[in-house]
């Protein structure tokens, strides 16, 4: 009974008309265990119940290989995101890495240039860190007219996991980065080698090489066996497969940091380097796609993070920014990291524009759409932050106002 | 003795080769910096020996991106990488090789490492040069008859070589908070 309860009202949760709800009841019953039958046995790996169907969405493609595909934001609790619903984007495919043959190669300027086995990195002392990790081209869409209808599809290139791994300074350290160097490039073993310039300031305040995620060994799409997490910075720059580390005093102008991943501005003029993801908040629940079945008192929900810091305060409006009040943040709320806010809000049965709006440890203030193009026009593509606006209607169908 | 004191000398090698405090890692092979050093940076470093003309890039890009960027690089499934000059300012801007790529080198690094789309790594260095002489061409950058190579690629000025700033975030004028 009480399986049968949850599968419904997650269905329900999930936008399923009443209809069909009736129906997938009787399919989740043909599921469920009779409750005095033995149950499974006991299991090497774990699967989740069958009762659960969020999944990732992504865009059909020719080229399969290359593309992102989307967290499903409005089904997740919490802030970590599952790894196998963790978000995606791929320029050349998922590679099969065998840890035993991989090696790090770590040249350029440095004293000593190091080729390191998955064995010795993973022998040196870990830092594990919980971080929102952001696609550069999250919520694009959002500049002009061709967003996703619900967070999924819209935001939904944001996830949060805990990465663990040895301190990139550690091993640079190591290496004995020579006084001319200021710059790393890091490039990944995918089939298109993908490669990004990191300043070496930065690879020296926080990067992390991340063997480890939720608890396990990364995933394959994530980067498996080794990756470069930079924390707060756009998802790019995170080169997954690492398998060298080359110091330079210039960057390498890689095409992933000039033709792509620079903000075209109106006046013609492309910003490079734009690696902070600044802060941003969604409502998740509810959010577009979505129904509320009836009125009543329901606890608004969403996800907000900053990649400069800590959130220090997330409000939120339902009356379509005449007045905003302040969401309780649910610990813990970690610097980087998603920090989940909630509200208690009654829906009347009225037409209510709701939105929330992110304040990080900076004082930096998540802007409006409208300021956001005010400042960058409507070309800039990437670094996309701007506060979402959900149509909540009377009948309890929630769009995105921009889609 | 003769032998142990090579050993000797061996373990010594090995040792100073190893980090200084936790003692991991190799020296990396000669082989091992080529294959995964192959970056290349916008004043040339990195450029291998060869050359590449306008001409054997004009067969070559039939042959190998035709299929993807169109017969003249005018897009299809892979990206469109001619025409756009002028319309950076403008509601619809087309950024292509020719229209914003700042760096030539960026054009020779990115077809060595991900080009052919389903073939990365496919091309020999001249075939390179001479993929980028193409399209260098087909965007009007250089003459038919000019030849890539390590020391010509880096001079080669591309039209929006000064159209890039630095981040200046943030940069949203903060409005007025209504509570």
């Amino acid at each position: 009974m009480k399986h049968g309860r949850r599968s419904r009202r997650q269905l329900l949760q999930m936008g399923v008309a009443v209809g069909g709800s009736l129906l997938a009841g009787q399919q989740a019953r043909a599921l469920e265990t009779d409750p005095r039958k033995l149950g499974e046995p006991l299991g090497p790996y774990g699967e989740r119940s069958p009762f659960e169907k969020a999944v990732r969405w992504r865009r059909e493609s020719k080229t399969p290989e290359t593309g992102s595909s989307f967290t499903p934001l409005h089904d997740s609790v919490g802030i970590v995101t599952p790894s196998a619903l963790h978000y995606e984007r791929h320029h050349s495919g998922i590679p099969t890495m065998d840890p035993a043959k991989h090696r790090l190669v770590i040249h350029g300027l440095v004293d000593r240039p190091l080729a390191l086995s998955m064995a010795e990195i993973r022998r040196l002392p870990s830092v594990t860190r919980i971080l929102a990790l952001e696609c550069g081209g999250n919520s694009a869409g959002e500049w002009g007219a061709a967003t996703g209808a619900d967070v999924q599809r819209s935001y939904g290139l944001v996830s949060g996991s805990e990465w663990t791994g040895v301190s990139l300074s550690l091993l640079l350290a190591e290496a004995g980065v020579q006084p001319r160097a200021s710059w790393v490039i890091a490039e990944g073993a995918d089939a298109c080698r993908m490669m990004r310039s990191i300043p070496l300031a930065k690879a020296l305040e926080n990067s992390v090489l991340a063997y480890g995620q939720n608890g396990e060994a990364m995933r394959p799409a994530q980067g498996y066996p080794l990756r470069l997490i930079n924390p707060g910075w756009e998802g790019n720059t995170n080169v997954k497969w690492l398998h060298s580390l080359k110091l330079t005093d210039q960057p390498y102008m890689a095409r992933d940091e000039t033709s792509k991943y620079s903000d075209l501005m109106p006046d013609g003029k492309a910003r490079i380097f734009t690696y902070a993801m600044e802060a941003k908040s969604v409502i998740t629940f509810p959010s577009g796609g979505q129904t509320l079945p009836a009125r009543g008192l329901y606890e608004l929900t969403g996800l907000a993070w900053s990649g400069r810091g800590r959130i220090e305060r997330v409000e939120v409006t339902t009356d379509g920014g005449r007045t905003w009040v302040q969401a309780a943040l649910q610990e813990p709320r970690l610097p980087i990291a998603l920090t989940r806010f909630r509200l208690a809000w009654r829906f009347d049965g009225q037409d209510a524009l709701i939105a929330s709006r992110a304040i990080d440890e900076t004082k930096y203030v998540q802007p409006t759409r409208a300021a956001l193009i005010a400042a960058r026009g409507t070309n800039s593509t990437y670094h996309y932050n701007g506060i979402k606006v959900w149509s909540v209607r009377a009948d309890g169908t929630v769009t995105n106002v921009e889609a | 003795m003769w032998k142990l004191s090579a050993m000797l000398l061996a373990a010594a090698a090995t040792l100073s080769a190893q980090s200084p405090r936790y003692g991991v890692g190799r020296p990396p092979t000669p082989e091992e910096i080529r294959e995964l050093g192959s970056a290349i940076a916008p004043d040339g470093t990195g450029l291998p020996e060869g050359a590449g003309t306008v001409a054997a890039g004009r067969e070559l890009f039939a042959a190998q991106c035709a299929r993807c960027h169109g017969p003249t690089g005018e897009g299809d499934v892979g990206a469109r990488l001619v025409g756009g000059q002028g319309t950076l300012r403008t509601p619809r801007p087309l950024k292509t090789v020719g229209s914003f790529w700042p760096y030539a080198t960026t054009l020779w690094d990115y077809v060595n490492r991900a080009m052919p789309f389903d073939r990365p790594g496919l091309l020999k260095p001249p075939e390179v040069y001479a993929a980028v002489a193409y399209v260098l061409n087909l965007n009007g950058i250089i003459e038919a008859d000019r030849v890539m190579d390590a020391t010509s690629l880096p001079k080669v000025k591309m039209p929006n070589r000064d159209g890039f700033v630095a981040d200046p975030r943030p940069d949203v004028r903060k409005e007025r908070r209504r509570h």
